[in-house]
């Protein structure tokens, strides 16, 4: 569905770095009439135009905006899929109590939502010995969920698919995204890489699909503009090998974690500064790969290949250190926003008015 | 709008997803400078294994001798049916070997492996590396339908290895005929062929399934030199001169393609039909064998 008017898009976890990338994106479309972003906490972006409201995912404030503001296109992109970065019960509420909320808020019989678009993620699909080499978009993991996390991502994008069911006037789109990695993203991997030496299991060379930040944000952005129902696999070409990934990067494979017991030693590991989430484990042994020609039947074209991504993100690595601390941090200031956005005074019209211009080009658009 | 707007609705086929006139041109294109592909094979440490280990086996160890390699397509996809035995069997690497060597026009094999092997240390490693995908339908289909790959299935599986020197070319059960089901699903050829050799080059007298638990191994056999020799034992052939017969192919595709794929009763047809030209020709070939070392 490409509606030719305008959009109006609410989206969630504004203040995670997918909602900060993306609302950043959606301000240079002009058929993007308004944006409104939620979340607990304050923005870690400076926006031009999204309109920030501090909320909790409470259901009824949320349906309160969704009505009010006459949202028809919901991005959730809250997604927790890091069981070291944020605790397991903080992870269960925002997966499972908050997917529920904010899908809470679109229903009933007058919501003017009219698209949904869930990012998930592609341990959706678990990490296991008999799985096949390939996941595609119907295929079911073969054993339940071992962790929390997993269960957690299972359940959340089931309530999504039953909304799907439920409403079927809404363009449901959900993105399982593989293991992300770029400069800016902050996730297992990217720590893990950091490394002076990639970190293995003896005796194991998982296959491990990777995507790159900006190609998520894209791929995010191509939902909301093109005819997207349905599940989809976010996924750069190319699968690759640990051991090729670490060569990439100009590292060493390092196979410190013991093939048997791999979880009992992680745990002490992770006090000395190794966060390898348990999650992870699986994914070290087993590896994942998944098809990505759906997404791209769709007329979505990734900027990077795997292997690119890996090799952008080693040439950030040795880059940081030089050009680190230059760009400078952005801080939310409620008065300062709301002048910004509704003072009489402030001249909108001229080019370079706020930082954001730079953000943008940075994007590509 | 032509498409329904439920993802589940959509979910119960994915083929409407990918459209079938462009699921092969949107996979993924090849990078040259990598060394291994999406399959985790490496051309490196395979060149590096063929060259070495598999010429001298196949040369001077085994003395591989292959008839009717014509029969192996030299285009599309094509899966190879083989008798299979022996503690841990060379007929696989011997198989790729001969059409490498044999062959007018030299494809690779891959071999359908078991879920064991990625999930042991080492092995899981190697074994990606050489060939070797594991043995699940969704791989098997992918190689023949969307690769047009060369794909080798052993479809007597563990029930093979296992069996002892005494039941030597008896073929076992051929599995559920998943195998066949495969084959049809993707349009494919199937060829059937015969190993002889193989099952008295490592011949396993006896099976210890307390050593295979205390080890975690799919299996732990006594041959003569497994576990004298440690893990080398696994390596110790003995010089039985290898016959590689492969048979008239099968084309998939005359027998009614992706529709009787959901034919039960056709698939275990065609994998009764398979098995017994195997055994028909393997005991053809065992009569006119005069010697096992020599041929």
């Amino acid at each position: 569905m490409t509606p030719a008017g305008t959009r109006r898009v609410l989206l969630t976890g504004l203040s995670t770095y997918w909602g900060g990338r993306l609302a950043q994106a959606l301000e240079a479309f002009e058929s993007v009439e308004t944006i409104i972003g939620v979340d607990s906490v304050e923005p870690r972006r400076e926006l031009e135009r999204t309109e920030f409201v501090k909320v909790s995912n409470h259901h009824g404030l949320l349906a309160r905006i969704v009505r009010a503001a006459n949202i028809d296109t919901v991005i959730d992109t809250r997604l927790t899929v890091n069981s070291v970065s944020s605790g397991p019960r903080a992870a269960h509420e925002n997966n499972v109590i908050g997917t529920m909320n904010i899908l809470t808020a679109c229903s009933g019989e007058d919501s003017p939502v009219r698209q949904f678009i869930f990012k998930s993620s592609a341990y959706y699909y678990g990490s296991e010995q008999d799985d096949p080499s390939f996941f595609r978009e119907t295929m079911l993991r073969p054993h339940p969920p071992p962790t929390p996390l997993e269960r957690d991502i299972v359940e959340a994008e089931t309530a999504v698919a039953e909304f799907a069911e439920k409403r079927p006037d809404v363009e449901v789109t959900i993105l399982r995204c593989a293991n992300v990695l770029g400069p800016d993203v902050d996730t297992a991997f990217t720590r893990m890489f950091a490394l002076p030496a990639v970190p293995m299991v003896l005796g194991f060379d998982p296959r491990i699909q990777f995507v790159h930040e900006d190609d998520i944000v894209h791929a995010l952005e191509h939902c909301v503009f093109h005819d997207t129902p349905g599940v989809f696999n976010v996924a750069a070409d190319g699968v690759l090998s640990m051991s090729e990934a670490a060569s990439a990067l100009g590292k060493r494979p390092a196979p410190i974690l013991p093939p048997w017991g791999t979880g009992l030693v992680a745990g002490p590991l992770r006090s000395l500064g190794l966060k390898v989430p348990s999650e992870m484990l699986n994914l070290m042994r087993f590896g994942r790969g998944l098809d990505n020609r759906a997404f791209k039947a769709t007329g979505f074209e990734y900027g990077h290949t795997s292997r690119e991504t890996v090799l952008k993100l080693g040439e950030h690595m040795r880059l940081d250190p030089v050009m680190r601390g230059i760009e400078g941090g952005y801080t939310y200031e409620r008065e300062v926003e709301d002048f910004l956005r509704w003072s009489p005074h402030v001249q909108r019209e001229r080019p370079g008015a706020s930082g954001v211009e730079a953000d943008q080009d940075l994007l590509g658009i | 709008m032509a498409r329904s707007r439920s993802p589940l609705v959509d979910l119960a086929d994915s083929k409407e997803l990918v459209p079938a006139e462009r699921h092969s041109e949107l996979m993924s294109p090849i990078e040259p400078e990598r060394t291994l592909n999406d399959w985790g094979r490496s051309e490196r440490i395979e060149g590096l294994m063929d060259r070495t280990l598999f010429e001298f086996f196949y040369r001077y160890w085994f003395r591989a001798e292959v008839e009717g390699v014509e029969n192996v397509p030299a285009e599309g996809g094509a899966l190879l049916v083989s008798n299979h035995a022996g503690a841990l069997p060379p007929d696989a690497a011997m198989i790729a070997k001969a059409i490498r060597e044999e062959h007018p026009r030299p494809r690779d094999l891959y071999l359908t492996v078991e879920h064991f092997f990625k999930g042991y240390p080492g092995f899981s490693m190697l074994i990606p590396k050489i060939g070797g995908v594991a043995a699940h339908p969704a791989n098997v289909h992918r190689l023949l339908y969307d690769e047009e790959q060369l794909v080798l299935v052993f479809p007597e599986g563990r029930k093979g290895t296992e069996k002892l020197y005494k039941d030597r070319y008896r073929l076992r059960r051929f599995g559920r005929g998943g195998f066949v089901e495969a084959a049809m699903r993707a349009e494919a050829k199937l060829v059937p062929l015969c190993v002889v050799g193989a099952e008295e080059a490592m011949p396993a007298f006896a099976q210890v399934p307390l050593l295979q638990k205390l080890t975690g191994l799919i299996y732990f056999p006594i041959t003569p030199t497994f576990p004298w020799l440690g893990p080398l034992g696994m390596m110790g052939y003995l010089p039985a001169k290898f016959k590689i017969r492969f048979l008239e192919p099968i084309d998939m595709a005359e027998l009614g393609g992706r529709e009787a794929a959901q034919d039960k009763a056709l698939v275990q047809t065609v994998a009764q039909e398979v098995r017994a030209r195997i055994q028909e020709n393997l005991r053809d070939m065992i009569g006119k064998r005069k010697s096992v070392w020599f041929g």
